[in-house]
């Protein structure tokens, strides 16, 4: 089992309750689209998937230990096989493609290994393989900065394509393409996985993608999981039920990545 | 119940400034404030317009002119210009060496245990950066010039002493404001790559560094333009270079020695102004 899930519930510092009584299993090699609407806990379940957020209550199990019971160590290790791929890739402005795509390994590799890849690229070829298959190859050497959103947010997949994660969440991995690319990097991430037979979590705002390329799709509203279903067997009465009182069909922006914040130190 | 009534008062006015009146209590708040200040430090400008005060001031300038140029000063100039360099460059070096190891254990931007918690450390976590702070805190607290005074007993007269008080003094001032730096920049980079299983050094060069490196180097050299600034203080207490050179022209009431002096740090403070530039512009 990669995934196991067991009444987990998440509440917010605030008390906002992000995730009440959700009950997901996933097995090995499984690839699952999560859709809902927006603020129904798509993120948040991710996140929790990913060790980033933890839960109030219930087990989670990931590739077959619990996380948050495990010695600090343990957990490090547990959490370099496990991939999220950020909507809005958190990538320093400078750093350069091929740094973004190596940092994918950082938890794997010893540390004198990843500072001197820092001054000199050790795996260029690599880098350049996992960017290759989604048609970046060209832009190795350039700076993230100089980077559209949505190259943005593939090169935040060769990152994850690149660490060989076996368990590979995808949070909204295309919100910021065209449809044609869109479903050209679905497939790719849908490729990878079948090829190594790791399992595949991926949170999508449009419905039709998600139904195209997953096999299993995983309703969310207000925090609970509303169905669980084989993607042929989702009806449109399932789905106006999941999106009951959204504008179904107004185009939804791809969510902006918020600007950080800049502090001026004072100097003396 | 409270942003009831706020938004009535709001909705009786509605062209006021809700910003109107804390700006205005704060005006009030900082110039009663700053009047005991300029009470206690017996602030007086009237004694610079006396007519003796003037006449001294003005013979002890005059003197400056024209600034001494002879082959054998500058010589002289030259290797105090080079001491205090060296003094700078070695005191900053050390603190260097010191600041950074502290800075990282200080900062919380590279807190395991606030990946998954929004960016709070838990609170035992936060609390064994506390003694790192503490000491950094103690390290910039004493004066250069206290340091000075007290190595220059220990090691003797000479610039050693002047790179030792540097290097403690400085260490705490760089490695507060590196671990501050670090705390400032979007923290998002470092906490994906954390929780994606990457120890907190790599986290810090893939993640914090690309973004706060230019503010570092910029603060680092305007600490060295600070440091040659105050190694020619300590010169005065016996921690060599040019400030050793100053304090014994004042003495000899050599106001034209004084002057090539004051336009040589000119030249030195242009310098790493135009370094930090120059860096930056290669970092941004």
């Amino acid at each position: 089992m990669t995934v196991r899930l067991t009444g987990v519930g998440l509440t917010h510092a605030n008390g906002r309750r992000a995730l009440q009584e959700v009950e997901l299993t996933v097995g090995r090699g499984e690839r699952l689209a999560i859709i809902g609407p927006s603020g129904a806990g798509k993120t948040t379940l991710l996140r929790l998937l990913a060790t980033s957020l933890q839960p109030s209550e219930g087990r989670l199990e990931l590739l077959g230990s619990e996380p948050w019971r495990l010695p600090a160590g343990q957990r490090k290790r547990l959490r370099a096989r496990l991939g999220l791929v950020h909507q809005s890739p958190p990538l320093p402005p400078r750093q350069r493609v091929v740094t973004a795509v190596l940092a994918g390994r950082l938890g794997q590799w010893p540390l004198w290994k990843s500072l001197l890849n820092l001054l000199h690229p050790l795996d260029p070829a690599g880098a350049r393989n996992a960017l290759g298959r989604l048609d970046l190859a060209e832009q190795l050497f350039e700076r993230c900065d100089q980077l559209s959103g949505g190259q943005l947010q593939r090169v935040g997949i060769a990152r994850v394509l690149y660490q060989q994660a076996e368990l590979i969440l995808a949070d909204e991995p295309v919100s910021a393409m065209d449809p044609v690319l869109a479903s050209h990097t679905l497939g790719v991430l849908n490729r990878e996985a079948e090829s190594r037979g790791v399992t595949l979590l991926a949170s999508l705002h449009a419905v039709d993608l998600a139904l195209a390329h997953f096999p299993r799709i995983v309703g969310v509203r207000e925090g609970r999981i509303a169905f669980d279903l084989p993607a042929h067997a989702v009806t449109p009465q399932a789905l106006d039920a999941l999106y009951a009182n959204e504008q179904l069909d107004q185009p939804r922006p791809a969510s902006p990545a918020p600007a950080p914040h800049v502090v001026t130190i004072p100097r003396c | 119940m409270l942003s009831n009534l706020t938004s009535t008062a709001t909705a009786s006015n509605p062209l006021r400034d809700p910003a109107a009146l804390p700006r205005l209590l704060l005006t009030l708040l900082a110039m009663a404030l700053l009047w005991p200040g300029l009470q206690l430090s017996e602030l007086n400008l009237a004694v610079l317009f006396d007519a003796g005060n003037a006449a001294t001031m003005g013979s002890f300038v005059g003197d400056f002119w024209p600034p001494t140029h002879d082959g054998e000063f500058l010589a002289l100039l030259g290797r105090a210009t080079l001491e205090t360099l060296a003094i700078a460059t070695a005191g900053m070096a050390l603190a260097w060496l010191i600041a950074v190891p502290c800075a990282l254990l200080a900062t919380r931007v590279l807190s395991v245990s606030a990946v998954a918690r929004g960016g709070h450390p838990v609170w035992w976590a936060q609390a064994l950066r506390w003694p790192v702070r503490m000491l950094l805190i103690v390290l910039r607290s004493i004066p250069e010039i206290v340091w000075a005074l007290l190595f220059v007993r220990a090691v003797g007269l000479g610039p050693t002493a002047g790179v030792l008080a540097i290097a403690i003094t400085y260490s705490g001032m760089l490695g507060k404001v590196y671990a501050e730096i670090c705390e400032s920049v979007d923290p998002r980079p470092a906490r994906a790559l954390l929780a994606a299983g990457s120890p907190r050094l790599a986290a810090f060069a893939y993640g914090v560094l690309p973004n706060a490196a230019a503010e570092m180097l910029s603060y680092t050299v305007y600490r060295w333009e600070c440091a040659i600034r105050a190694s020619v203080v300590m010169g005065f207490v016996g921690a060599g270079g040019l400030g050793q050179q100053i304090d014994l022209s004042m003495r000899m009431f050599a106001g034209g020695e004084v002057a090539s002096m004051l336009l040589t740090f000119f030249a030195l403070v242009l310098l790493a102004d135009q370094l930090s530039r120059f860096l930056r512009g290669r970092l941004t």
